[in-house]
């Protein structure tokens, strides 16, 4: 093993930014890695024991203890929890024959829980060797363990045929579904594919080109609605060796799925908006950040990429631009929703744990390796090619004054057609609400857990600005500080998740302790806000839900909710908006479980914590009351 | 103005934090024409022996005497203030909260390379003595508690201007580098 371990090491040339690779491949090797290999890393990359370790540490699917042969990783988003996850869950227990977070003693299998894997319209799914399994039911689950246990391959159990559209690539034979409802101008084929690399670039200057993309008012598709123009300008203005694009295809917020189906069935689009966006700015590097459940796409993306070098639309002289030089590669990431925050995304692309920087300098000054870094999201790459295309004005005409375009929205939960719908931006809530076959619907979840929950009465009345600023913010929300201040205004999030219940759920007691318990997993843990906050709200919504709850108790989740804004990224900014956006809009249910009479309430029981220390050293439990 | 009347205690503390309202120095007798005491260890008054304002708590609950003086504080004084890590938080003594109570005393009475005396393996439990509580609890979560005055131990000046503040009537000035996190 030693030997294997030093042929990876030297596969990447000892190069200590490429740790994550490395421990990708001895994982496949291996399934872990274990002390011996943390310290040859350690010796081969010159860098201490300690940071591979918080590396290895950090990673969801990385490893430090022999995994099983089969390791199914099932996801516990909130629409996998409404279409009964609980007895799948105990139907891989009782054919496994352990318990989640477990290996069995045979080393066959190990369970394990992980976060929304973006299949929210096709859950209960899981991951197992990599290879997505969607629509779990316990009748599936047994058929699925018996076949591993009789020997089958695991590829040849995927129930039905391959999913639709690429999905059936071979080089990807996934059962995933795409499940496109409403297409515009980005889900569209009716396009010559590279045309823009093709034709359009040599005829423009770099300058004309940001300039147009200025013109559309594009806004970053990924979270923060950062104008992507000026993003690219000012990418283009900082000095630099090297210049660097990354497409941020990590997507992590539950709920969300549509960057997966950009890159099914448009990876040409978007990495075509790669190009533009290097040719635009002087890149030289571009890394795709992929996050490590969507795996299953990578030698399909990787074909697509090579075929695209055959082409020269990617290397030296693109195109037969002079001096036009720039490569994509794929980073694939080790699960962790942090790592969707652009300073972590670049941390992890280093090889480090995936902690978020302190800003500034943001990435366009100092980002990847400390070069200038343009960091845009899948579907704000693609739509790039589409305004250079057809022009700014072409695009504007889509969507509203202050928001043009049109928006990927990835919809579930509980209405009739769950999956990806392309929108202009303006669309009423109650259009999409219609769109997607939604009934008796109690509440709306718009932008991941760290969006807003919101209810019927706001349907009618939203407009696509009220819309942005519901949006998860996200690390470029401090931009204001840095860039001019007459721009900050629009930096305003943006996302593209939205999760629908009908009357029948419990929002507080499925809903939002789901997502609390999301962040609690999630936090990366630096701020003492972001670690600590999410764990003691949740801890007081438990409380106000077993009855225990006092008014006091609402206001103090309010007021904490302002104090977990000072912590360092978005994820700790957000993180108590599941508990904050309904106590604002569904206050009544809280009023509801809270005692009306009692100031205070606790749990604290006298005579039932004595008992344990008691018994220990033989004594009697007596209270006199005096 | 009549003045107030001020009651402290310490619990599962260190007197540090007592320690730190000693440390407001000559500004005591600024203090003196503002509040009287009443039960606390700086005046060594045992029981109450009138409605008190302030009650000031060092500590958290480690054992039953703790709880049983907690109460007794609540019920006397109108507001109630923690004061220090401890009694926020539990502080130090709440370090053995991860771990069974069980262990915790098999290693402090029997096990523990310093209790090599202990040949009779006695435990201690005598009648007369507080029992042992599963964790060590923060006060809030034994009693309503009005405010909270975070430091390890609270500064001095912080102490001062939060006392001042409750007895006047008036704001508290609380600038960042008060609050801040890192
Ligand atoms: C916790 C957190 C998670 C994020 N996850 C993603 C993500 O999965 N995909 C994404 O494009 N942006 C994500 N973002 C936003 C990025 O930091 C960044 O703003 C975005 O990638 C910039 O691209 P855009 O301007 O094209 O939107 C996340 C931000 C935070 C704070
Ligand atoms: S806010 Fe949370 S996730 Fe973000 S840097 Fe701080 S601890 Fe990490």
């Amino acid at each position: 093993m030693k030997e294997k371990i030093n042929q990876i090491i030297s596969k990447y040339n000892s190069d200590r930014s490429r740790l994550m690779d490395i421990l990708l491949d001895i994982h496949d090797e291996k399934g872990y890695v274990d002390k011996n290999d943390v310290n040859q890393l350690a010796k081969s990359l010159g860098i201490s024991a300690a940071e591979v370790k918080e590396t290895v540490s950090f990673y969801h699917f990385f490893s430090d203890k022999p995994r099983a042969k089969y390791n199914i990783y099932l996801n516990n988003s909130i629409t996998a929890c409404m279409r009964d996850r609980s007895s799948v869950k105990e139907a891989f227990e009782k054919a496994c024959g352990t318990t989640f977070g477990h290996v069995t003693e045979d080393g066959m299998f190990g369970l394990y829980n992980t976060s929304c894997i973006g299949m929210n319209d096709q859950g209960p799914a899981a991951i197992i060797n990599d290879i997505v399994f969607t629509n779990l039911t316990p009748y599936r689950v047994s058929k699925l363990i018996e076949g591993l246990k009789a020997g089958n391959e695991l590829r040849s159990l995927i129930y039905e045929s391959n999913g639709d559209g690429n999905n059936a690539d071979p080089d990807m034979h996934a059962m995933v579904n795409n499940n496109i409802r409403k297409g515009s101008i980005l889900l569209n084929k009716d396009y010559k594919k590279f045309d823009v690399i093709e034709s359009e670039l040599a005829k423009r200057s770099p300058e004309d080109v940001i300039q147009m993309i200025e013109d559309s008012d594009l806004r970053g598709r990924g979270g923060a609605g950062f104008p992507t123009g000026m993003k690219w300008r000012f990418g283009r203005r900082v000095e630099g060796d090297h210049r660097v694009i990354i497409c941020n295809a990590d997507e992590g917020e539950p709920g969300t799925f549509k960057d997966r189906v950009m890159l099914t069935e448009f990876p040409d689009l978007v990495f075509e908006g790669m190009v533009i966006a290097a040719f635009a700015t002087g890149a030289d590097i571009g890394l795709v950040y992929l996050r490590y459940e969507y795996k299953y796409m990578l030698k399909y993306l990787n074909r697509i990429l090579s075929e695209m070098r055959e082409k020269k639309f990617l290397g030296q002289n693109i195109s037969g631009i002079k001096d036009f030089n720039f490569d994509i590669r794929i980073q694939l990431g080790a699960g962790a929703y942090v790592c969707g925050e652009e300073s972590a995304l670049i941390e992890s692309l280093e090889g480090k744990r995936g902690e978020p920087r302190d800003k500034p300098p943001f990435p366009v000054e100092k980002g990847y390796l400390n070069y200038p870094t343009i960091v845009n999201n899948v579907e704000t790459l693609a739509s790039a090619v589409r305004i250079i295309k057809n022009g700014a004005a072409w695009y504007s005409q889509f969507g509203t004054k202050d928001s043009t375009g049109t928006k990927l929205l990835s919809i579930s939960g509980d209405c009739k057609f769950p999956g990806i719908y392309e929108v202009d931006w303006g669309t009423s809530i109650r259009e999409v609400i219609e769109m997607c076959g939604a009934e008796k619907v109690q509440a709306i979840q718009v932008g991941g857990p760290s969006g807003m929950l919101i209810g019927p009465r706001d349907f009618d009345n939203l407009s696509s600005s009220d819309l942005m600023k519901w949006y998860k913010p996200s690390g470029m929300m401090v931009a204001e500080k840095f860039f001019d201040r007459k721009l900050s205004y629009s930096d305003l999030p943006t996302g593209g998740s939205m999760i629908i219940f009908n009357m029948e759920r419990d929002l507080l007691r499925d809903v939002v302790m789901n997502f609390m318990e999301f962040f609690i997993e999630e936090s990366c843990g630096s701020c003492s806000t972001c670690r600590n906050l999410p764990y003691i709200m949740k801890m007081k919504l438990e409380k106000i839900l077993n009855g225990h709850g006092v008014r006091k108790d609402i206001d103090d989740l309010l007021s904490w909710g302002k104090t977990i804004k000072a912590s360092r990224c978005g994820l700790g900014q957000t993180a108590a908006n599941p508990i904050l956006s309904s106590i604002v809009n569904f206050r009544h249910i809280y009023e509801q479980h809270v005692q009306a009479m009692a100031d205070y309430d606790n749990t604290f029981d006298i005579v039932k914590s004595v008992e344990a220390a008691n018994k220990f050293v033989g004594r009697k439990t007596e209270f006199h009351s005096n | 103005m009549a003045k107030k009347v001020i009651a402290t205690t310490s619990l599962a503390g260190c007197f540090g934090c007592h320690m730190s309202i000693l440390d407001i120095d000559e500004r005591i007798l600024d203090l003196i024409e503002l509040v009287e005491f009443n039960k606390s260890p700086i005046d060594d008054i045992k029981t109450f022996t009138k409605r008190v304002d302030i009650g000031i708590i060092e500590g958290g609950c480690c054992n039953s005497e703790n709880v049983e003086v907690l109460k007794y504080f609540r019920d006397n004084c109108d507001i109630l203030i923690s004061l220090g890590e401890c009694a926020i938080m539990g502080g130090l003594p709440a370090l053995r909260n991860g771990i069974p109570i069980e262990e915790c005393l098999q290693e402090a009475y029997l096990d523990g390379p310093t209790v090599k005396l202990n040949t009779k393996k006695i435990l201690p439990n005598d009648a007369e003595l507080p029992q042992l509580l599963d964790n060590v609890y923060p006060c809030h979560e034994v009693v309503k508690i009005d405010y909270f005055l975070p430091g390890c131990p609270p500064r001095a000046d912080l102490i001062w201007d939060a006392l001042v503040a409750l007895i006047t009537g008036s704001e508290m000035d609380l600038p960042y580098e008060v609050v801040k996190f890192d």
